[in-house]
């Protein structure tokens, strides 16, 4: 979706600010939120996916002033009404409603270590052979869906070279909408910095984007 | 759904704990009243959030990523499978898991340079560097890095001739891309844990070079 989160090539947010010897949580309930979203109990069929378009449904102006874990604790919220694990009722009132039944299943203490290290992971083997090489021109399509999306707006519709492949992956545009995994072939495609931003980049210089195959057409 | 602006006009019913305004509570309450709810109803264990608190405070961090990066520059042969199947190579240390299933290491040479971002969210291998620093989560980093990544460089206070070439790397989908920096200088005579202590968190991201900045700063 074209809102906010889509940041690269966008001018206005001012300086950097890295701090000396920062800490992972700036405050307590910082980590309390990332544990929260972590090791709590998520509906069946959730994904990576669904999480990162949750965050993309934050309202614009609230995205750019609210913290990363303020905006996970939005995440946290959106995915259990959507769900129907909580209700608006209780998230107000911070308590169960008397009907509620307490479930026995989330993740224990001990079982963390694991979660952290499981190799769950986004590859899919593909039957059908990929549909470019490494060293072919591609552009990148121009696409502007109201739904998840992992094409930048900045390199929609430039031209690129396929660099790697790597083999199927899971497609966020169908995984975060409860379309499946969709698997797709995955490129890291270069694209020459002038390319994507004129003649004022230096010559040299590119970037590069992993790309699912039907982000990409032959340039 | 969660709400739009768009295409939900009801959402205040939905959003209760934000109020008339809007704007949501202050988040330290906001967390507290949830946690107490998602415990009451049996969806978390807090003492599984402790856990995960622990790991990434204690340790899950940038001390993962320097001890892949040392063996790199002392062991021709881990370099080389490093650099052709970063996954395979770091499997066996152990620090594959969340946010670091697909790893891809990119060598900075005198004339290349590597940079990663994800401007669409906060992409960064867990694994291997922990979570991210503030500033990488960021807009000024995540805007500023694919346009302008000599800025954001020269920022970090580091200035690159025009000779070298700067290779941005925006992390769109599941790989997760790792720094291999240049080994410093003068230290032929250091052992792999010493060197490992040389390599910083924004060296492995590609804002410094390792060495560059005094210990402690990552």
């Amino acid at each position: 979706m074209n809102t906010i989160h889509d940041l690269g090539g966008m001018h206005g947010f001012g300086a950097i600010a890295p701090e000396r010897d920062e800490s992972p949580f700036h405050e307590t309930w910082e980590g309390r939120a990332g544990g929260i979203l972590e090791v709590m109990t998520f509906p069946p069929g959730f994904t990576v996916d669904r999480f990162r378009y949750l965050r993309e449904t934050l309202r614009p102006d609230l995205y750019l002033v609210q913290s990363y874990y303020e905006q996970w604790l939005y995440i946290a919220e959106q995915v259990l009404l959507e769900a129907g694990m909580i209700s608006a009722e209780e998230l107000a009132r911070g308590k169960a409603s008397p009907q509620s039944t307490k479930r026995n299943d989330s993740m224990r203490a001990d079982a963390v270590w694991d979660f952290l290290h499981d190799r769950a992971h986004s590859g899919r083997p593909l039957a059908q052979a990929p549909r470019f090489t490494s060293g072919q021109r591609v552009r990148a399509r121009n696409m502007q869906p109201a739904g998840h999306t992992r094409l930048p707006r900045y390199a929609r519709g430039r031209s690129g070279m396929i660099v790697s492949h790597h083999g199927g992956h899971v497609l966020p545009d169908a995984s975060a909408h409860g379309k499946g995994d969709a698997p797709q072939h995955l490129y890291t495609v270069r694209f020459a910095a002038r390319e994507l931003w004129g003649a004022a980049a230096h010559p040299r210089d590119s970037v590069h984007l992993d790309l699912w195959e039907s982000y990409l057409e032959p340039a | 759904m969660p709400y739009s602006l768009s295409n939900h006009p009801h959402h205040h019913d939905h959003q209760p704990a934000h109020g008339h305004s809007d704007v949501p509570s202050d988040p330290a309450l906001r967390t507290k009243a949830l946690e107490s709810l998602l415990t009451e109803k049996g969806l978390v264990d807090p003492a599984a959030i402790d856990a995960w608190v622990e790991a990434y405070e204690k340790k899950i961090g940038p001390r993962r990523g320097a001890q892949v990066v040392a063996r790199a520059w002392v062991d021709p042969n881990f370099k080389g499978r490093l650099l052709r199947d970063a996954t395979g190579a770091i499997e066996t240390l152990g620090f594959l898991g969340r946010e670091a299933q697909h790893i891809v290491v990119v060598e900075n040479t005198p004339a290349i340079h590597n940079l990663v971002v994800c401007t669409l969210c906060s992409c960064y291998p867990w694994g291997l560097l922990g979570l991210p620093p503030r500033w990488y989560k960021a807009a000024p980093y995540r805007a500023r890095a694919v346009i302008d990544p000599r800025g954001v460089l020269a920022e970090f206070g580091l200035a690159l001739g025009d000779e070298v070439e700067v290779r941005v790397w925006d992390s769109t989908a599941e790989l997760r891309y790792l720094v291999l920096p240049e080994r410093p200088g003068g230290t032929e005579h250091l052992s792999e844990a010493e060197l490992a202590a040389l390599v910083t968190r924004d060296a492995m991201i590609g804002v410094a070079k390792a060495g560059a900045l005094r210990e402690g700063r990552a």
